[in-house]
């Protein structure tokens, strides 16, 4: 009796459940099915939704006009090369406040998170004019430095809630034995931080590829990132769908694969610890 | 003398770090602050002079500034609105055993990781079309007249928008939260006769609150700077339908490079942002302590 009802249950909210998770993700699934049509198909009336001759002549097309390689490469330099830097300025900054707290890290820990509050339209004068000074304005040198800055908080406090809860005790231990400070790091804390350094690393490439204020008003051409690249379709080319949903695609699909792999540690990041 | 050691270190291995956050912060905000209080136009190079608080007095009384407040505010709750109910919903949804849910999971959260630029086109033009969207052809199915929705309730299919990318962070931190619920406790009051609607507001609800007020706090603080779903959608437009504070900052300092006014309009962003951190700062240190 009550083994059917429960069945009938899971049935009944694996219905809702579809339903719900399919109207969600619908945006995205639409417009992976819109970069295979030709760009008559694409605004057919009705829509074609499964059944209609599939191409890949857009995606091609796509990298033929606009040299979209260019703008990739641009992507995944800035977003994975910021977030090396940052983690490299960060992770013994997170090591000290973790290992070596003093009356002030808790001081010095808010004060970094509330330097992500800060709106960016707050400084986007001064940046703007310091760029065109110093000739950074369309260079990928400085749009990565800028996405340093802008999640340099994030990855301290994402590595901090990891390297706490390693313990302390482990540390102590390799400094009876005689482990210099360099050995301590490498050989004892390095295999235990790994997990928490990866995690941290996903969220800080994600938010980085995905950035849209500073990577639309510090570029133009040369060092565009997808997210500036694709912007440009809201003019009249924006009338190819196809062509659109082919460069859409490719923009999201690395990223969306990552960021399924890291969504455990994406909450944790997200709200500095305050949910986890 | 090795705590001394310990924290000579210590402090080495934070310098960078602070060093680099404070340069970013201070030295910007101060020469936006300077800005502010000067008649500065980059269309007029050397014509600076000091002006004192007028830039604020021509931003704030700017008919346009209370139009873009308003839309600011209206985006905001907006989206707050439709992604903790929403979000709400969905984790509950998520917490119950079904088949497929971790595949289900990863649809609900995958908006996410669209980036705001594709997320706006792909809606704009594929769903909200007019003519060719798939709104219209719905709409016209069913025997409804077809909305332009950009055109007709800008501002409405902004939030709509950008509440889609939220979606999926609100309802991945309820879960969270959600999954952290004493089941026991749910039991007991199950077995107390408590039904599932009662069981949902005297239970549930009471353990969400604190991850709803995480959720709200840190979305709005994201939400006051949203820039790219506008700019690529309506430009602010029509007319200042959608222009809100950060868009209207934009427009005076890259587009009328009147970089006083522009950073007028940059200090009072930073100032309506700072209300809300200062809530948020407060939950995250108490939490800190624990």
């Amino acid at each position: 009796m009550a083994r059917a009802a429960s069945t009938r249950r899971k049935a009944v909210f694996t219905i809702i459940g579809w339903v719900a998770g399919l109207a969600v993700f619908f945006p995205i699934l639409w417009t992976f099915l819109t970069s295979f049509k030709t760009e008559g198909t694409a605004i057919a009336t009705p829509p074609q939704f499964l059944f209609f001759e599939w191409t890949l002549e857009n995606y091609a097309t796509v990298q033929e006009r606009s040299n979209y390689m260019r703008h990739m490469t641009n992507s995944i330099v800035m977003s994975v090369g910021s977030t090396l830097i940052g983690l490299l300025i960060a992770i013994p900054a997170a090591w000290a406040m973790a290992f070596a707290p003093t009356r002030r890290t808790k001081d010095i820990l808010m004060w970094m998170l509330s330097t992500k509050m800060l709106p960016a339209v707050g400084v986007l004068v001064p940046i703007y004019l310091i760029f065109r000074d110093w000739g950074l304005l369309d260079s990928l040198a400085g749009l990565t430095g800028v996405l340093v800055m802008v999640n340099l908080p994030i990855i301290v406090w994402m590595l901090y809630t990891y390297f706490r809860e390693i313990p302390g005790d482990i540390l102590e231990a390799a400094r009876m034995d005689g482990a210099s400070l360099r050995n301590e790091i490498i050989y004892v804390l390095t295999p235990m931080a790994v997990p928490g350094i990866a995690s941290t690393m996903l969220l800080s490439i994600i938010l980085a590829w995905n950035e849209a204020f500073w990577t639309l008003n510090l570029t133009a051409s040369e060092a565009a990132p997808l997210t500036a690249f694709i912007a440009a379709y809201s003019s009249p080319e924006g009338l190819f769908w196809a062509k659109l949903s082919a460069a859409s695609t490719l923009a999201i699909a690395p990223i969306l694969i990552l960021g399924w792999f890291a969504q455990r540690q994406l909450v944790r990041g997200l709200t500095f610890g305050a949910v986890k | 003398m090795a705590t001394l050691h310990t924290r000579t270190s210590a402090r080495l291995m934070m310098a960078p770090a602070v060093i680099l956050l404070l340069a970013w912060m201070i030295v910007p905000l101060g020469m936006t602050l300077y800005f502010s209080l000067l008649r500065y136009n980059l269309l007029m190079p050397g014509m600076e002079s000091w002006t004192g608080l007028d830039n604020y007095t021509y931003f704030l009384t700017d008919p346009a500034f209370s139009t873009a407040l308003a839309n600011t505010l209206l985006l905001v709750a907006g989206v707050l609105l439709i992604t903790v109910a929403g979000g709400t919903a969905l984790a509950v949804l998520l917490d119950q055993p079904f088949w497929g849910r971790g595949i289900v999971r990863l649809l609900v959260i995958a908006p996410f990781f669209v980036m705001p630029t594709v997320s706006a086109l792909v809606w704009k033009n594929m769903l909200m079309h007019p003519v060719n969207g798939l709104f219209a052809w719905i709409a016209r199915t069913v025997g409804l007249q077809p909305v332009d929705w950009l055109a007709e309730v800008p501002l409405f299919s902004i939030i709509v928008i950008v509440a889609w990318q939220w979606l999926p962070f609100a309802t991945l931190i309820l879960l969270t939260a959600l999954q952290s619920l004493d089941e026991e406790q749910k039991e007991a009051a199950e077995m107390d006769g408590a039904g599932a609607g009662s069981r949902f507001i005297y239970i549930v609800l009471p353990h969400l609150a604190r991850a709803i007020t995480v959720v709200v706090l840190i979305q709005t603080i994201f939400l006051l700077s949203i820039f790219a779903e506008i700019l690529v959608t309506t430009n602010g437009g029509p007319g200042v339908q959608t222009t809100t504070i950060t868009y209207l900052v934009y427009l005076q300092a890259l587009l009328q490079f009147d970089v006083g006014t522009a950073s007028a309009g940059g200090i009072i962003a930073v100032i309506l942002a700072n209300i809300v951190a200062i809530f948020l700062i407060r939950l995250i240190g108490k939490n800190l302590d624990t």
